[in-house]
């Protein structure tokens, strides 16, 4: 394992530590338990949105914290879920009196942390809504599995419910225009290589030299199928199509195209890769109405990319282009 | 039915289960590696440790408290699913273990006499496999998971049903807790061949079958340590009678 870290026990403290000492003029970076919060917190009257997750997939979620997107995020180990007691201590810093929205991925882990963390704040006099994101069409059988996972749609989610609670639009309002995100949005990814934990030391799966794994979670929970090395062109074509047959997205449809690095991949790769989007979209009569290329939702090192497509209306371009102001994401502002 | 479970016997049970989690926390990660996410020995290792930190804390104070502190410890220490499910279990436990107390403590240091925490009055078998299956209860609540979805639930709802009966058959309680750990071994082997429907592995589909649940297999050594460890830690009064105050 060759990594820049000093003890593998350390990583997510001393990050944090770092990530503090870059952005310590926007965010505020809580210990024990551990929460980034945007520095003016809490904004009085503001619905806040808190989410989280394990480390390991940054900029997600801390680097998104800030105005326009989340309140605080909640880290917590290396692809681990983060606590209850970390996501209470955050919502009660954050919250504004409006209420407090969690954006929530559909892990197993993630899901029962939360709620138990809600059945605290609820009891603790906060009103908390919380929606699950699992547009992952990578896992077809949600009857027989936990469902399908969240991925590429939580940061969609998260900007553009940021922007809605910017607004002053109340608590469900927010929570339901979460729910239309996550119903109006479609991914999956492919990995190249497997991640290396930094306690485990070694690569989570074994991908041969010539192999690529599609379906891949976040997580380097292996995919759902492993076949040989393909052009980018094929990428697009294996990842787009069910994505676009699951909505399914149709002819005339204006959409966001994210796609997205799962953190060892070159830019110029995901620009190749985002082109032959363009083109296979292109070809079927759908504009890309706006798009991010880059890696936002990272699984360590891992080589690979996820295509992300959302279905736009007026509503929803315009919250994704009102101005955002984080580590992460940042325009208008 | 004499008392057979006290605080002692629940706190060596704690420590056993901490040394067993640190001996295994390889062995617990490999297996999660292979249908999971590779967390489950590192992630269980720093909840149990931290559990361990805070035994003296608690020691002097009631089985239910003991209980309960625990639970709230693994909750916040230890993430993913298994902090919330294990969580549960201790905390889940540690309400029944109350229930099932006559007076307001059970094997605290505020025994009417007195006396040491050693002199304090304990659980029965049948109050024992009780709270047992309270605690799986709320496991699978939490969970919403059914034996043979391939999680700790396979190991631990066979674990509870054998106590239960070897407590109703009145079995000694160290022949009933050897039972019950001997049924979740065999619950953790069976889930190799099944096909997962719960947590990270369900995404594998038919890949997850040929390979052991990690969650089962820290259930199964939970209910080994417990067999071990449980009724062994009395000291001199491990035999005497139920406490008069009780």
């Amino acid at each position: 394992m060759k990594k820049l870290i000093n003890r593998p026990e350390d990583v997510v403290r001393e990050a944090l530590e770092g990530f503090s000492a870059a952005h310590h003029d926007r965010v505020m970076v809580h210990t024990d338990p551990a929460f980034i919060a945007r520095g003016d917190a809490p904004v009085a009257g503001k619905v806040a949105l808190v989410s989280g997750g394990g480390s390991g997939h940054e900029p997600m979620h801390g680097g998104f914290v800030g105005p326009g997107m989340l309140d605080a995020a909640c880290p917590g180990e290396v692809f681990t879920s983060p606590t209850p007691d970390q996501m209470l201590a955050a919502t009660q810093a954050v919250d504004g009196g409006a209420g407090v929205l969690h954006i929530v991925k559909n892990y197993t882990g993630d899901v029962m942390n939360f709620e138990m963390a809600a059945e605290l704040a609820r009891d603790a006099g906060i009103a908390v809504e919380q929606v699950v994101i699992d547009d992952d069409v990578a896992v077809q059988d949600s009857l027989y599995t936990a469902g399908r996972r969240g991925v590429g749609a939580t940061v969609l989610a998260e900007k553009i419910c940021g922007a809605a609670a910017e607004q002053g639009r109340p608590l469900g309002a927010v929570a339901e225009l979460c729910r239309r995100v996550n119903a109006e949005g479609r991914s999956m990814g492919l990995a190249l290589t497997s991640c290396t934990t930094p306690m485990a030391g070694k690569p989570t799966f074994e991908l041969g030299p010539g192999e690529i794994e599609l379906g891949i979670g976040i997580h380097g929970e292996p995919g759902r199928e492993r076949r040989a090395v393909v052009t980018a062109g094929e990428a697009v074509d294996i990842l787009a199509t069910p994505v676009l047959d699951d909505l399914p997205f149709k002819t005339g449809d204006a959409v966001l195209a994210f796609v997205n690095g799962m953190g060892g991949t070159p830019l110029m790769e995901l620009y190749i890769v985002f082109n032959e989007l363009h083109r296979l979209l292109d070809a079927k009569g759908i504009t890309i109405a706006r798009n991010l290329v880059g890696s936002y939702i990272t699984s360590l090192d891992m080589a690979g990319c996820s295509i992300t497509l959302l279905r736009l209306d007026e509503e929803l371009t315009a919250l994704w282009d009102a101005p955002v102001n984080t580590p992460g994401l940042r325009w208008g502002a | 039915m004499s008392e057979t479970v006290f605080y002692e016997g629940v706190t060596a049970w704690l420590r056993a289960f901490a040394a067993t989690i640190a001996e295994h926390r390889q062995y617990l990660t490999e297996l999660d590696a292979a249908i999971g996410d590779a967390d489950h020995g590192v992630n269980m290792d720093r909840g149990m440790q931290a559990v361990l930190a805070r035994l003296d804390a608690l020691a002097g104070g009631t089985t239910v408290a003991l209980l309960k502190g625990v639970g709230m410890t693994l909750v916040s220490t230890v993430g993913g699913a298994a902090g919330p499910l294990y969580g549960t279990l201790f905390l889940q436990m540690g309400k029944a273990a109350g229930d099932e107390s006559p007076s307001p403590e059970v094997g605290g240091a505020s025994s009417p006499t007195g006396d040491t925490p050693g002199a304090a009055p304990g659980l029965t078998l049948q109050q024992w496999a009780r709270v047992m299956d309270a605690g799986v209860a709320g496991v699978q609540a939490r969970g919403k998971a059914e034996v043979g979805d391939k999680t700790m639930v396979d190991a631990l709802v066979p674990a509870a049903a054998t106590l239960r009966a070897a407590a109703a058959a009145g079995l000694a309680a160290s022949e009933a807790l050897a039972q019950a750990a001997d049924a979740a071994e065999r619950g953790m082997e069976a889930t190799i061949p099944l096909v997962a429907r719960k947590g990270r592995a369900s995404y594998l589909g038919e890949r997850s079958a040929g390979h052991q649940d990690p969650g089962a297999t820290s259930a199964s050594l939970l209910m080994r340590t417990a067999a071990e460890t449980l009724v062994a830690s009395r000291g001199p009064t491990a035999e005497t009678p139920p406490h008069p105050g009780a």
